[in-house]
């Protein structure tokens, strides 16, 4: 599976190569609807003539960097709760877990889609939005790790030596513990991805004309059968990037695990 | 058993309060005042004007007493009405949770039915060509956008090849269908929500099911069953495939939430009269009766659908039963 890198490669092209769309994914091109793919617009147009190549590729951006972000939220939130549960134990431990397994229950979906509804929808709301609804795994996964790693003779050391605060430990504990959360983290970046796109997809995600992958969907239910390429391609790009990070998290898997 | 289940239910208690308060909080930290759809329409309305309509819904009061009345109004099935248009919350809700309940239910059974047997084939020919096609089409279908992968179909199925209705649960002429006709022609409206309701579902739990039998046909007492002598099928079935299951009924449980979150978008996709769909219209109309109730009520299935998945765990592995304290 490191063959894995290659996919991602792949991704970060996708990120850094939006420069390379020859159009202005917003210009709006009257004389050319709805055209399928050619070689002046390689993937076609959409229905108001925008070139899709140049979307796919700034949409890309757009989608690849709300995933990451608010998987970085999610993981600083599960990991200062997940490490705090872990290590003081006890009351606290019950209390968060109590929480997680609150949050579990939600439909977090819903949860997304109201909150998403009421406040305005920015792109900034979103990544806070689903962030905040997907830090329960690596709460939980952290707290497991500290659990287990917390009486071992290094850490026993270092309270020996008297570590002023629990926090420097937990400067320890946690660089030990986050391999399966670094993996976890990576499989979430394409859930991530595929929440943004659905919210998109409602019209409650990122709004055009700001192109995300969802949003150019939105506009294929209209056209279903008259203009496949504006269904195929962004799915595909959202197809080949959330198995590119689907396949680096199997390659981190094999070898931290 | 019994004293399992009545813990479990016990236990329930305080996730039900932490998930009312959670979803009341939430709905009223929005920005935007909900009599907002009252007086939208009507500029020349007055502060009065607001303030009473504020006291009819009961929003002057602190937010504790509006949480206690929510709560009490709530166990005695009074959601309130609809700030959209009038009608009672609860009709319109229990008129729609037949629909979806059915379609999520089918897609449960639809995915076991497919994923257990493809599972455990994979597991059995470890290796094979049928092995790795397998797994290999599962991935790209757990990586696959649901509402991309029902375009597709949609367009296939439904526009070019027209074997499938492509909207809604019956056809224009259904009322002069005869009673077995009816049935067919819901089916058929069936087939593809259900279909792409579980496709999602369905690769994860393939996965799991061919990890998990991979690891039961490893144990020793596998060894030891053919070391007996037991036929090939008994020690597979009997053995093997039992132990197999059992994570598979909590992964159940767990894809609940997923099913129903995934049902919003499916049920708007096809013109499907669901809860799924009247959360989505709910949101967009700012409706915050009728999204606070489906959030709650959404909710309880999804800790019912854990209690019911635990409990199953509890009865077909009986170390379950005793490990809690």
């Amino acid at each position: 599976m490191i063959g894995s890198i290659i996919i991602a490669a792949l991704s970060l092209m996708a990120a850094f190569a939006p420069i390379l769309a020859r159009h202005d994914p917003a210009m709006i091109d009257q004389s050319n609807l709805l055209m399928p793919p050619s070689p002046v617009h390689p993937l076609g147009t959409d229905g108001l003539g925008r070139d899709l190549a140049a979307r796919i590729c700034y949409g890309g951006r757009i989608s690849l960097s709300i995933g990451l972000i608010a998987v970085g939220i999610a993981t600083l939130i599960g990991l200062i709760l997940g490490s705090i549960a872990g290590f003081y134990g006890g009351f606290i431990d019950s209390l968060l877990m109590r929480f997680v397994d609150i949050m579990l229950c939600f439909p977090t979906f819903y949860l997304i889609l109201a909150v998403a509804a009421l406040a305005r929808p920015s792109i900034f709301n979103i990544m806070v939005i689903i962030g905040l609804t997907s830090w329960m795994g690596t709460a939980r996964l952290i707290r497991g790790e500290i659990l287990s790693l917390k009486e071992r003779e290094f850490i026993q050391a270092e309270r020996a030596i008297g570590a002023s605060n629990s926090r420097i430990i937990i400067r320890h504990l946690i660089p030990n513990a986050i391999g399966p959360v670094i993996v976890n983290a990576t499989l979430s970046i394409g859930g991530a991805i595929l929440v943004e796109s659905g919210l998109s997809f409602l019209g409650l995600g990122v709004q055009p004309p700001t192109p995300s992958w969802g949003n150019i969907l939105i506009e294929s239910k209209s056209t279903l059968g008259v203009a496949w390429w504006i269904t195929v391609f962004p799915g595909m790009a959202i197809l080949i990037t959330i198995l590119g990070f689907n396949f680096i998290a199997e390659g981190l898997k094999k070898k931290i695990g | 058993m019994l004293a399992y289940i009545l813990r479990r239910l016990l236990g329930l208690i305080p996730l039900l309060i932490g998930i009312t308060v959670i979803s009341f909080v939430v709905i009223k930290l929005a920005p935007g005042k909900p009599v907002i759809l009252q007086y939208s329409l009507n500029p020349k309305i007055s502060l009065e004007e607001i303030k009473r309509l504020e006291k009819l819904e009961g929003l002057d009061k602190p937010l504790f007493v509006q949480y206690g009345n929510w709560i009490s109004n709530m166990a005695r099935f009074n959601f309130g009405y609809s700030l959209s248009d009038g009608r009672p919350v609860k009709e319109k809700i229990f008129e729609r949770i037949p629909i979806t309940l059915c379609i999520n239910l089918l897609s449960l059974l639809f995915v076991l039915l497919i994923a257990i047997p493809l599972g455990v084939r994979s597991a059995l020919k470890q290796g094979s060509l049928f092995d790795t096609t397998i797994t290999v089409l599962l991935f790209l279908l757990f990586a696959a956008p649901g509402f991309w992968l029902t375009l597709l179909l949609m367009q296939l199925l439904c526009i070019q090849l027209g074997w499938l209705p492509i909207s809604g649960i019956t056809s224009l002429d259904f009322e002069y269908f005869t009673w077995w006709q009816k049935i067919i022609d819901v089916g058929r409206h069936l087939i593809l929500p259900v279909l792409v309701s579980g496709l999602g579902s369905l690769a994860g739990l393939a996965r799991y099911m061919r990890g998990s039998m991979i690891e039961a046909l490893n144990q020793p007492y596998i060894y030891a069953a053919r070391a007996k002598g037991l036929p090939e099928n008994k020690v597979l079935y009997k053995h093997a495939l039992r132990n197999a299951v059992l994570p598979i009924v909590t992964m159940l449980g767990l894809s609940i939430p997923g099913l129903l979150g995934g049902s919003v978008i499916f049920e708007s996709m096809f013109a499907i009269p669901g809860l799924g769909r009247l959360f989505y219209e709910a949101a967009m109309m700012r409706d915050s009766n009728v999204i606070m109730a489906e959030i709650v009520l959404v909710s309880i299935l999804t800790m019912l659908g854990n209690l019911i998945a635990d409990i199953c765990y509890g009865y077909v592995d009986p170390r379950i039963r005793y490990a809690q304290k």
